[in-house]
């Protein structure tokens, strides 16, 4: 069964890598973006299971985009990713999901 | 009372791509091990031995303070901070990736392979301005003592990263004992052998094993041989 994440970044070059990065598993179904507004059209038109949030994204981002999606899926997983490429992101992924 | 936990060299991960082999102390790439994710903030150990001229083309890091210690060879580094360098055996590379940076590092040399490690620290701030430094230490100031190789403070010898953590380097003749302070309450010590055989805290640990001993405020240490080298790494333990 596959995965779908989706990940939020500002680095535009560390993005593109997280989307080759998720998209190379087949267990994986990654969708990449930039901004709060993408991430949260995204989040309402597809069924997510986690949300990984990368470089850049402030405080208060952080606050109001966990509390959006929340109150469109209560309970999804919502993990920092650390790193910007492949080192950390199959441990944090196999940790959120088991 | 104080609390340890053995890390022997030969139960780390190990991944060999032929120009790379490299040793995991954590779970790094495709090596998972759910408990070997990480001691306090230190997250990733890698030890990687890397053939002439080969290495790692370009790549983004963020939110990381990444501190690169070559053991043997030299690191051709370049990055988008404009940093075009080289660091070789007896020098320290700090990078705190924060908002956002992308590097490449090769080795610097056709004939001689590199021996390297490289530790990940999750840091205490996050998205902070990207910055890069490296020094070339006194090597001959560690010889039977515990030289400071990095600090939280910019104006301490050596480096400085975003977080609550000192490392140190020494390396000792046989029978030489000593004490280790830890430098913040709430720290503990992942201790790394490079070379020999020494005791800490009455065990004994051999090249590449590696302990970590929390709730304590001092470790007690003794090389057993005339080559021991050891990398300390007082760390927070809260995440």
């Amino acid at each position: 069964m596959q995965t779908t994440i989706l990940y939020i970044g500002r680095d535009t070059e560390i993005t593109i890598v997280m989307n080759r990065l998720l998209n190379a598993r087949p267990e994986w179904k990654g969708i990449c973006v930039c901004t709060d507004e993408e991430a949260i059209s995204v989040f309402n038109e597809q069924s997510i299971d986690l949300v990984l949030l990368g470089n850049g994204i402030n405080h208060e981002c952080e606050q109001a985009l966990k509390s959006k999606f929340d109150s469109i899926k209560p309970g999804i997983k919502i993990i920092q990713h650390y790193g910007g490429g492949s080192g950390l992101l199959y441990g944090e992924i196999m940790t959120a999901m088991n | 009372m104080s609390q340890f936990i053995l890390y022997k060299g030969n139960t780390r991960g190990h991944a060999n791509h032929g120009w790379l082999d490299a040793h995991h102390s954590f779970s790094f790439a495709n090596y998972y091990n759910p408990e070997r994710m990480n001691f306090g903030v230190l997250r990733v150990l890698n030890d990687d031995l890397i053939d002439g001229g080969m290495g790692f083309g370009a790549h983004p890091h963020d939110n990381m303070e990444i501190i690169t210690i070559p053991l043997a060879g030299a690191i051709a580094h370049k990055d988008s901070m404009g940093n075009t360098a080289e660091i070789k055996a007896g020098e320290i590379q700090v990078m705190s990736a924060g908002t956002g940076v992308s590097h490449s590092e090769f080795n610097a040399l056709a004939d001689v392979q590199l021996n390297l490690l490289q530790i990940w620290l999750f840091p205490n701030k996050k998205n902070v301005t990207p910055r890069y430094d490296q020094r070339a230490l006194d090597v001959a100031a560690r010889h039977n003592n515990f030289q400071q190789i990095l600090s939280p403070n910019s104006e301490d010898d050596n480096v400085w990263i975003h977080q609550d953590a000192w490392f140190s380097l020494g390396k000792f003749d046989e029978s030489f004992e000593t004490e280790y302070k830890i430098k913040k309450a709430g720290n503990g010590v992942y201790a790394f052998v490079i070379n020999g055989e020494v005791t800490i805290d009455g065990q004994t640990l051999s090249r590449r094993d590696a302990i970590g001993i929390w709730d304590t405020d001092q470790i007690s240490f003794k090389a057993n041989t005339a080559d021991a080298e050891v990398l300390l790494m007082d760390v927070q333990m809260e995440l």
